[in-house]
């Protein structure tokens, strides 16, 4: 079980990776849904199927597999945009400061102040550079939807932390931590479709218009 | 002490009541003046009471909320302070119902009214205070009233900007204050004041964070010199009884603060004292030097405020070296001259705001170049001008000659003994006689220029002051003459502070009447007196051959017009090509050259050197490039933001690894 448990997080490493090296939109969605089924499939594999790990699988499945994405699939539709075109730094330069922050994630990992049974695990570093990757998806894009796309990263980058504690966290907050999240792209989704409205495209490079 | 409450309370009564008189009032209007009046009479007989019991009142009522209890105590030191905070807050009280008549102006009037007695019960109070938060309320009381004042005259931008200039400094003061008073200890805070004499650690470093807050937070109050940057501008903005209260007493609770810190020590370091010395000369010159220099008589006084401020803290300085190498004589000497000088210069400076103001009033301009002739149609306000005058300058017979008298012997002192570490002191003795020379140069000027000669503008409406206000400066001038004349009898009054603050008893070999043989300076004055007098009445006698209504003879030249009088500029310009390179001031115009000159015209300006030339620029500056930094920072882009967010986490997680 372990073994698999440490390819699904390797494989949740490399999605962020090709997230942050792809340009093409409906790729960059796919792809973190994809992220968020592998996600939703840890926690029975750490904790064995009991009641609280099932609740917690079909939630991610449900929200971050199914609903978020198509969300956004329908986002995109309606403004017509395929690509990212112009990332504030180029996609070799993201993709080299996410492989260092993968590999710094690792090293600082090793120094936290962890459970005896955490050390040397996979969880660590993985939630920690999924979160780094989120993050530099929101500085560095320059579109509404990838930063959404960012933020859903970083979101899936708390998961992994949660699914550690998930004996001692109860559903409500992870559930909350869900329910935040669809709330969050929802907003996401209108504020978008305003800026879309107001500067007829989503980059929120315009918003620079409404500094002092 | 129950004189004392008594006071404050219906000083706090008469400024409650003066919002009543708002609408025109007359009723409310008087009975707020008298209110104010019988306050300022009760302190003024609890302060003498205190003087001449010698003893020191306290009272205290524990008052948990805010502070442990609420003290107060009237000391020798306190006392002399008090009484010329009463006495010209109740002058002045008087002249501002003629200065400023509610019959014209209620408005501005109860505004006024209200605020006035309300800065004299903050000055009481913080002359009286006994812990650091009663001490610090009662502060900002004063410099809130003091505010309230300056900006009476709110429809001019410049006093509105003078208001805020003095704001700000006063709260920089304030928070040094704070920090004195934290450093003071909790005692200090909450039940009272060190006794003096009672901390003996005048050496370690503690001490001296105390000694150098002591000097910035006071220091901004008094107007020491390189501090004074709200001083000129608030003076001359606010109403004339105003600027006499403000520069005659609530300046000197600078002062009082200097002294009463500098009274919890049992000894002193040397330094302290040469550094008090020093700034004192330095205020004392340049003070005087840049009065000679103004052309707006307010401002004028506010300079010669710094001077005299630079005066008493010669005398501190040599008290305070006195005590520190245990040499009393001069340490009471030194002290006796401060002091004295602390209430000389608030009879003195009372009484050139208040003449000054009725200048003002009469002409409705507080430029000297628009004055002239004033001697004529106000012969009183020009007596007590002149009487404040010669006080200032520090002539016999009048009260400045007294105590600039004594901090001569004080700094002259070291002469006489064989204490080489103090020789020092002598150096200061042609400063202040520097002093003295230039502010009787800048009084010819302001009495020739303001008095005397023919009227420059043309103004219909010069008359003399109202009673009210002639009666005001009547008091002021009653005091100067009395001390002038008959110090000796001021002496017991000082005594008790005195041996307070230098750790001396009372009537010791040391004391004063031993050092300054007082009796002499009431003979010559006496005979100064006398041959006014004969001169006088010799004049009288011949006078009455020419015709007194003519004007100075011009050698022939016939097409005199007023504007070819001296002014302030050519009268001032000696001393202010000499001082340039301190004044800085601004020369426009040319001269007139060939035999048909062009029309031309001069003036000059003098801005002050800290103010103008340092601060507003330096301020200036530095907010330009905080706006620059703040822009560079404040992109307006989300991810930019984000970025800053991720690198404060950074850093917080790298400071929480590696250094804690």
């Amino acid at each position: 079980m372990t073994n698999l448990t440490n390819e699904v997080l390797m494989a949740v490493i490399l999605l962020n990776f090709f997230t942050l090296g792809t340009s093409r939109l409906g790729a960059c969605i796919k792809t973190v849904a994809s992220q968020g089924i592998l996600l939703a499939l840890l926690p029975p594999m750490v904790h064995g199927i009991n009641g609280h790990s099932m609740v917690l699988m079909a939630g991610a499945l449900i929200i971050k597999g199914t609903i978020i994405p198509w969300l956004l699939f329908r986002a995109i539709r309606q403004v017509r945009i395929r690509r990212e075109i112009e990332p504030r730094i180029g996609y070799i330069a993201t993709l080299m400061i996410g492989a260092l922050i993968t590999a710094g994630a690792f090293i600082f990992a090793d120094r936290l102040p962890l459970l005896p049974q955490h050390y040397h695990s996979l969880f660590i570093p993985a939630a920690l550079s999924t979160m780094g990757a989120g993050f530099i998806m929101l500085i560095t894009r320059r579109k509404a939807i990838t930063q959404v796309l960012g933020y859903l990263i970083l979101e899936n980058g708390i998961f992994i932390f949660g699914i550690l504690l998930v004996e001692a966290m109860p559903l409500m907050v992870e559930a909350g931590v869900l329910l935040d999240m669809l709330v969050a792209i929802f907003v996401m989704g209108i504020v978008m479709d305003h800026i879309n409205r107001e500067y007829s495209s989503i980059n929120t490079e315009h918003l620079r218009l409404l500094k002092e | 002490m129950i004189l004392f409450l008594a006071a404050v309370l219906l000083l706090l009564f008469s400024s409650l009541l003066a919002p009543l008189s708002r609408n025109g009032s007359v009723f409310w209007d008087r009975l707020s003046l008298a209110a104010g009046l019988t306050g300022c009479l009760f302190g003024l007989a609890a302060a003498l009471l205190c003087l001449f019991t010698r003893e020191s009142f306290l009272f205290s009522i524990p008052w948990q909320t805010i502070a442990g209890s609420f003290s107060l105590r009237i000391d020798g030191l306190s006392a002399v302070f008090l009484v010329p905070a009463f006495l010209i807050s109740g002058a002045g009280l008087l002249y501002g119902s003629g200065y400023w008549p509610h019959s014209e102006l209620p408005g501005s009037s109860a505004w006024i009214r209200f605020f006035y007695p309300l800065l004299a019960a903050g000055i009481a109070l913080v002359l009286a205070a006994d812990n650091g938060v009663i001490f610090l309320i009662s502060w900002e009381i004063m410099a809130l009233c003091g505010y309230f004042l300056v900006i009476a005259q709110r429809e001019d931008e410049q006093n509105l900007q003078a208001g805020l200039v003095y704001l700000m400094s006063t709260h920089v003061g304030t928070l040094a204050l704070f920090a004195l008073f934290a450093l003071l200890g909790e005692n200090a805070c909450l039940v009272s004041l060190p006794a003096a004499g009672s901390l003996s650690s005048a050496m370690t470093g503690n001490a001296t964070i105390l000694f150098l807050l002591t000097l910035v937070g006071f220091g901004i109050k008094g107007g020491i010199m390189p501090l004074h940057i709200w001083l000129p501008g608030a003076h001359a903005a606010a109403p004339s009884h105003v600027s006499a209260l403000m520069s005659g007493v609530m300046i000197k609770t600078g002062i009082y603060g200097i002294l009463r810190v500098t009274s919890f020590f049992q000894a002193l370091p040397a330094w302290w004292g040469w550094l008090i010395l020093g700034l004192g000369l330095v205020s004392g010159i340049l003070g005087v030097v840049f009065a000679i220099a103004q052309h707006d008589i307010k401002r004028l006084l506010a300079y010669h405020s710094i001077e005299n401020i630079g005066i008493i803290l010669l005398g501190t300085g040599a008290a305070m070296l006195g005590k520190a190498h245990g040499v009393e004589s001069i340490a009471v000497l030194g002290m006796a001259g401060a002091l004295l000088h602390v209430v000389n210069h608030g009879l003195f400076k009372g009484l050139l705001f208040l003449s000054a103001g009725s200048m003002i009033k009469s002409t409705g301009s507080r430029q000297l170049s628009s004055y002239g002739g004033l001697l004529r149609s106000m012969p009183y306000t020009g007596l007590f001008f002149l009487g404040g005058a010669i006080a200032i300058c520090g002539l016999p017979p009048l009260n400045g000659f007294v105590s600039e008298w004594f901090v001569y012997l004080a700094l002259l002192h070291p002469g006489n003994q064989a204490t080489p570490s103090l020789n020092g002191l002598l150096l200061a003795v042609p400063g202040l006689a520097m002093i003295g020379g230039l502010a009787l140069l800048c009084f010819a000027k302001v009495f020739g220029l303001s008095f005397l000669g023919t009227p420059r503008t043309d103004l219909p409406d010069k008359r003399e002051a109202p009673v009210t206000m002639l009666a005001a400066m009547v008091i002021l001038l009653g005091g100067c003459v009395w001390i002038g004349i008959a110090p000796a009898t001021v002496w017991p009054m000082l005594s008790g502070a005195i041996s307070q603050w230098a750790g001396v008893p009372p009537a010791g070999p040391h004391m004063l009447p031993a050092l300054a043989p007082l009796p002499y300076i009431s003979f010559t004055a006496l005979l100064f007196l006398l041959l006014l007098l004969l001169l006088f009445l010799f004049s009288k006698g011949r006078g009455n051959l020419a015709d007194r209504h003519l004007s100075t003879w011009g050698c022939g030249y016939s097409g005199f017009v007023p504007r070819a009088q001296y002014s302030t500029s050519s009268f001032a310009q000696m001393i202010m090509t000499q001082y340039r390179l301190i004044l800085m001031s601004r020369f426009e115009g040319k001269t007139a050259t060939g035999l048909f000159p062009e029309e031309s015209s001069f003036s000059s300006r003098t801005p002050d050197v800290v103010l103008d030339r340092l601060l507003v620029p330096g301020c200036g500056a530095f907010a330009g490039k905080v706006v620059r930094i703040r822009r560079a920072i404040h992109q307006g882009t989300i991810g930019v933001y984000l970025l800053y967010t991720a690198l404060v986490l950074c850093l917080l997680l790298l400071f929480s690894m590696f250094i804690i």
